[in-house]
C-alpha cells in the first residue's frame, strides 16, 4: 500500500514538472498570441500596403501615416552603427583571448567583462546622451542633441561581450589538432588564428554575431533616452530619428486607452520587431547547432 | 619587406590590438563610473535615500523608487525561482531525447533572445488589462518572472549537469526513489550554482524599464505599496502587491528624459544607487561560484 501511494507521488511529481517546462511554450504562445491579435486589429484600420511602403510615421498626429519602413530605417541605423563597433572589437577580443591571451590574463578578464553586460541600459541611455554625444559634438559640431550615432556608438560597446565571449567560446573548442598541424607547417600565431581556427569555428562565430544583431534591434532604453523620438526615413547619424522599440516606449509613457488605434499600433511594431529577431535567433540558434555537431 | 618578417610583425602586433580591444570596453566603463560619480556624487545621501520625487530637482529622492525595486525584485524570485528550478529539473532528470525535448530546448533558447519590450506588449494585454491586475507590483513582478525565467531555467540546467552520475546512482543503490534523489541529493548539491544562475537573473530584471514602462507603470509616484508588515491584527498585508509603483531604471529614464540640468544630476545619483544594488548582486554571485567551485571536486 504504502509502496504504491509512492508510486503515485513519484508520478504526480513528474507530471508537475513536466507542465512547469512546459509553460515556457505557453508564454510563446502567449506572445504569439497577443500580437497576432492587436495587430489583426490594426489592420482592420490601416491596409497592410500602407504599413509596408507609406514613406511617414505619424500616428499620433492628426493626419496618420503609417510607414513602419521609417521605424525601421531607424532600427537599421543604430543597428548598423553598433555592429560596426561590436563586430570588429569583439571578434578581435575573442581571437585575443582564445589564442593569444595567457591564463591568467582570460582569468582576470573575464569576470570584468560580465559587469559591463551587467549594467542596466538606462545607464548607458544616460552615458550616450549626456556624455557621448557632448564629446562627438566636440569633433562634429553640427551633430543634433539627440542623434542615431552616439546612441549606435554606445550600444555597440554594451554588445562587445555578447560577442567577444560567445565568439571566445567558439575558437577555444576548436580542436588543439588544428593548431599544432597550422604550426607545424611553419604559421605564425596570426595566420594560424585567421586562417584556420576562424574559418574552423565560423558558424559559431556567426551566431554569436546575429545574437549581437537581434539585441541591437531589440534594444530600447539606449535608444530611447539618446536618438530622440522623430521618426524620420533617413540614413544621416547626425539628426534625431526613432526606432520601432522607443516608438513603443513613447506611446506606453502617455496615457493611451485601450481599443484605439494608438494603442493598436504598439502591437503592430512589436510584431514587426518580433518576426525580425526571431528569424534571427532561430538562424543563430541552429548555427551554434551545427557547430556542436561538428566539434562536440 | 619580405614575407617572414612581415608575418611576425603582424603576429606581434596582433599582441597589442587583440589586447586593447579587449580592454576598451573596460577602459569605457571605468569613464562611464567616473563620469556618472562627478555628476551624481553631491545629490547622493541620506536625504536622496528618504525622499520622494519633487518638482524641485534639489528636494528629489527615490524612496518609491528603491521600494518599488525591493517590492518587484521580491516578487520576481517567488514566482520565477521554483518555476525556472522545476522545469530544468524535468529537462535535465526527467525527459528523454525525443522532439518534445528538442522543442522545448528551442522554445527556451528563443525566448532568452526575444527583445524585452516584448515581454512588457505581452505583459500589458495579459496581466494588465486579461487578469486586470491594473499597474500593479503583482503586474510588474509577473511580467519580469517571466522575462528571467529563460535564464534561470538555463543556467540550473547547467548547475544540475555538473553533478555527477555517481551520487544519483550511490543514492538509487540506497533504495531512494527518483523525487527522493533529486530532492536529498541533486538539488541541494546543485544548489549554490542554481542561487548564483538566479542571483545574476534577478539583478538582470532590477535593471530592466523598457518592459514596466509599456504596462504602464508610473514614473511619478509620491507614495509606497502597502507595507507588508503592521502592528494590527493579522500583521502580514499583502495589499502592497495591488498597489501601483515605480522603480530606480524608470525613475532615472524619468529624469534624464527632463530638459532641466538639475534633474540630470538626481538621475546620476539615482544611476549610483541602481549600479551599488547591481553590482552588489553581481558580487555575490560571482563571489558563490567561486568559492563552490573550489570546495566541489567530485
Amino acid at each position: 500500500m504504502h509502496r504504491n501511494l509512492q508510486k503515485i507521488k513519484e508520478k504526480a511529481i513528474e507530471k508537475a514538472l513536466f507542465l512547469s517546462a512546459f509553460f515556457s511554450v505557453f508564454i510563446t504562445l502567449g506572445i504569439v498570441g497577443v500580437l497576432i491579435f492587436e495587430t489583426f486589429e490594426f489592420f482592420k484600420e490601416v491596409s497592410v500596403f500602407d504599413f509596408l511602403t507609406d514613406t511617414q510615421w505619424t500616428p499620433l498626429f492628426a493626419e496618420k501615416h503609417f510607414g513602419i519602413m521609417t521605424l525601421f530605417a531607424g532600427t537599421l541605423l543604430t543597428t548598423v552603427i553598433a555592429m560596426s563597433v561590436s563586430l570588429p572589437v569583439g571578434l578581435i577580443s575573442a581571437i585575443y583571448l582564445s589564442e593569444y591571451a595567457s591564463k591568467k590574463i582570460r582569468i582576470a578578464i573575464k569576470p570584468a567583462l560580465e559587469i559591463l553586460a551587467a549594467v542596466p541600459t538606462v545607464v548607458y541611455g544616460y552615458f550616450a546622451l549626456l556624455f557621448v554625444t557632448p564629446l562627438l559634438q566636440k569633433v562634429i559640431p553640427e551633430l543634433s542633441g539627440f542623434n542615431s550615432l552616439s546612441s549606435g556608438i554606445v550600444m555597440g560597446i554594451m554588445i562587445i561581450p555578447i560577442i567577444s565571449s560567445l565568439s571566445e567560446d567558439a575558437l577555444h573548442s576548436v580542436p588543439m589538432s588544428l593548431r599544432e598541424g597550422s604550426m607545424a607547417l611553419g604559421s605564425t600565431k596570426f595566420q594560424t588564428s585567421i586562417k584556420v581556427i576562424l574559418p574552423a569555428a565560423l558558424s559559431g562565430v556567426a551566431a554569436s554575431f546575429i545574437l549581437g544583431i537581434s539585441r541591437a534591434i531589440g534594444e530600447t532604453m539606449i535608444v530611447a533616452i539618446a536618438a530622440g523620438q522623430q521618426p524620420r526615413l533617413t540614413l544621416n547619424p547626425l539628426v534625431p530619428v526613432e526606432t520601432i522599440t522607443a516608438y513603443i516606449v513613447q506611446v506606453s509613457l502617455g496615457d493611451t486607452p485601450t481599443g484605439t488605434l494608438e494603442y493598436k499600433t504598439i502591437f503592430a511594431a512589436g510584431m514587426s520587431l518580433f518576426v525580425v529577431t526571431f528569424g534571427l535567433n532561430m538562424i543563430s540558434y541552429f548555427l551554434k547547432k551545427r557547430f556542436r555537431e561538428v566539434y562536440e | 619587406m619580405d614575407t617572414k618578417l612581415r608575418n611576425r610583425l603582424y603576429d606581434k602586433s596582433f599582441y597589442i590590438v587583440g589586447l586593447f580591444a579587449t580592454l576598451f570596453g573596460l577602459i569605457v566603463l571605468l569613464t562611464l563610473l567616473i563620469d556618472i560619480t562627478i555628476d551624481g556624487f553631491s545629490r547622493l545621501g541620506w536625504q536622496f535615500l528618504t525622499s520622494y520625487p519633487s518638482r524641485k530637482p534639489e528636494a528629489a529622492g527615490v524612496l518609491s523608487a528603491w521600494v518599488g525595486t525591493v517590492w518587484v525584485a521580491a516578487m520576481t524570485v517567488v514566482v520565477a525561482f521554483p518555476l525556472g528550478v522545476s522545469a530544468a529539473t524535468y529537462l535535465e532528470e526527467y525527459s528523454k531525447k525525443n522532439w518534445l525535448r528538442e522543442f522545448i530546448e528551442i522554445n527556451i533558447s528563443n525566448l532568452s533572445a526575444v527583445p524585452s519590450i516584448i515581454y512588457g506588449l505581452l505583459g500589458l494585454q495579459l496581466f494588465v488589462r486579461g487578469l486586470n491586475m491594473d499597474r500593479s507590483v503583482i503586474a510588474g513582478a509577473m511580467t519580469l518572472a517571466i522575462l528571467v525565467l529563460p535564464l534561470i531555467i538555463i543556467s540550473t540546467r547547467e548547475a544540475i549537469r555538473a553533478i555527477p552520475t555517481t551520487i544519483r546512482e550511490a543514492s538509487y543503490a540506497l533504495g531512494a526513489t527518483k523525487w527522493q534523489t533529486i530532492r536529498n541529493q541533486i538539488l541541494p548539491a546543485a544548489m549554490p550554482t542554481i542561487l548564483t544562475g538566479t542571483i545574476l537573473a534577478i539583478s538582470r530584471a532590477i535593471g530592466e524599464a523598457s518592459p514596466l514602462i509599456t504596462i504602464g507603470a508610473l514614473t511619478y509616484v509620491a507614495f509606497l505599496p502597502t507595507s507588508p508588515i503592521s502592528l494590527e491584527f493579522p500583521y502580514i498585508s499583502l495589499k502592497g502587491l495591488f498597489d501601483p509603483f515605480s522603480v530606480l531604471p524608470i525613475q532615472i529614464f524619468n529624469w534624464v528624459s527632463r530638459p532641466q540640468k538639475g534633474f540630470w544630476i538626481d538621475a546620476a545619483a539615482g544611476i549610483m544607487v541602481l549600479l551599488i544594488i547591481v553590482f552588489f548582486m553581481n558580487g555575490i554571485a560571482t563571489y558563490l561560484r567561486y568559492r563552490y567551485e573550489k570546495r566541489m571536486r567530485w
